[in-house]
């Protein structure tokens, strides 16, 4: 599993950022995880408001900060 | 209902009378009037809007013509949310669907004007005419803005190369149920509370204090009809004020009730919410100082002329 935070340095990227890596401490799943800065890459996925979540290639959710049991959720699914 | 209860407990209750009385009900009164609209409106407006994310917009933005773009771009921005922190993706993002930098600019200026905070305050401290009013000439500006804007041929001040993509865009769909919107709704509404319950707090106060102390004809003389310059120093003095939206719309509810005129109320406001030095500096990275400079100087001009006008209409 491939998970990546879409976001710059704003306030609630780095939020996302933190509450992703709980998630996959707590999953305790072998996952790769990428934080994409690149403001390129991340209109790439065409993600236009950050932070973006992504698994797998599929974007799940953009422009919030998502609580740790939505991640692991979206992990499970 | 609240107000009787307000008045049963400064005047009976606590038994306070006077100047001070009146300052403390009038605090003790709008405050939690305010809160309570406040925590309502951004519920409601946060729930729809889960419908209507970023990327939607983008999507439906997409080939439509000048105007029409305008126009639809700015009615977007009543409902969308606008972080300033996003600026950057969301300009970049929008002349990548290509998208034209008029319309993008509609969206830019109409957003954070037709935020739910100010929204929800207006609506609480004015009414809904005033909120009406301000809604429609918020959104004439971002529409006559956005295509002036357009207008001016400013595509080669945008400083990152974007590739314009082919085809039509698909829409990044993320499906919520009824539960998980409310209770987004509910997350975000507490977030923005937590956030601004203190500067209106604040806000109230100082203009409880104006409110029982401050006499009229001194506001009137410096922000009323006499000082013809009002309208022109509100519009600067409101830029710098961006993040104390919720505390300055209290004062100038107080300042317009002691002799302030509306549209010069309503001028500031704009200002406050449309014009942000943070969201320029952020926008910098991608834009050149000339088009912000544009941007800036054509919403600046149409509020002050909103103000005017209304100032005009209202005598």
């Amino acid at each position: 599993m491939k998970i990546e935070v879409l976001g710059t340095n704003c306030k609630k990227c780095i939020e996302l950022e933190a509450i992703v890596k709980q998630a996959i401490a707590k999953s305790g799943k072998f996952v790769q995880f990428e934080k994409v800065d690149d403001i390129m890459q991340i209109m790439s996925y065409q993600v236009v408001s950050t932070p973006g979540l992504v698994i797998d290639g599929k974007v799940l959710s953009t422009g919030k900060v998502l609580t740790v049991n939505e991640v692991l959720a979206f992990m499970d699914a | 209902m609240w107000k009787e209860s307000v008045d049963y407990l400064t005047n009976d209750l606590l038994g306070l009378q006077g100047r001070l009385g009146e300052a403390i009900n009038f605090f003790v009164y709008d405050t939690v009037k305010i809160w309570f609209l406040l925590v309502t409106i951004i519920f409601v407006v946060s729930y729809l809007r889960t419908h209507f994310n970023t990327e939607y917009v983008r999507a439906h933005l997409q080939g439509k013509s000048q105007l029409y773009g305008n126009v639809l771009a700015a009615l977007f921005g009543i409902i969308t949310p606008f972080c300033s922190c996003s600026a950057i993706p969301l300009f970049l993002g929008f002349i990548q669907a290509r998208i034209p930098i008029g319309v993008t600019f509609s969206f830019l200026i109409s957003s954070p004007l037709n935020n739910e905070i100010a929204i929800a305050l207006l609506f609480g401290l004015f009414g809904w005419k005033v909120t009406a009013i301000y809604i429609g000439f918020g959104l004439l500006v971002a529409i006559v803005g956005g295509f002036v804007i357009g207008k001016l041929q400013m595509e080669k001040y945008v400083l990152m190369d974007v590739k314009p993509m082919q085809g039509e865009l698909d829409e990044v769909t993320i499906t919520l149920s009824a539960k998980e919107r409310a209770k987004e709704a509910y997350d975000y509404t507490k977030e923005i509370f937590k956030d601004i319950y203190l500067y209106v707090l604040i806000g109230v106060g100082v203009g409880a204090l104006i409110h029982g102390y401050i006499p009229a004809d001194f506001i009137a003389k410096y922000a009323g009809a006499e000082n013809p310059f009002a309208v022109l120093v509100a519009v600067i003095m409101g830029i710098p004020m961006y993040s104390n939206a919720a505390g300055v719309m209290p004062l100038v509810e107080v300042l317009t009730s002691k002799g302030m005129l509306l549209g010069t109320a309503l001028s500031f406001m704009m200002a406050v919410t449309a014009l942000s030095l943070p969201e320029a500096m952020i926008l910098k990275k991608i834009l050149h100082v000339k088009l912000i400079a544009t941007f800036f100087g054509i919403v600046g001009v149409g509020i002050i002329g909103v103000g005017y006008l209304f100032n005009f209409i209202l005598k």
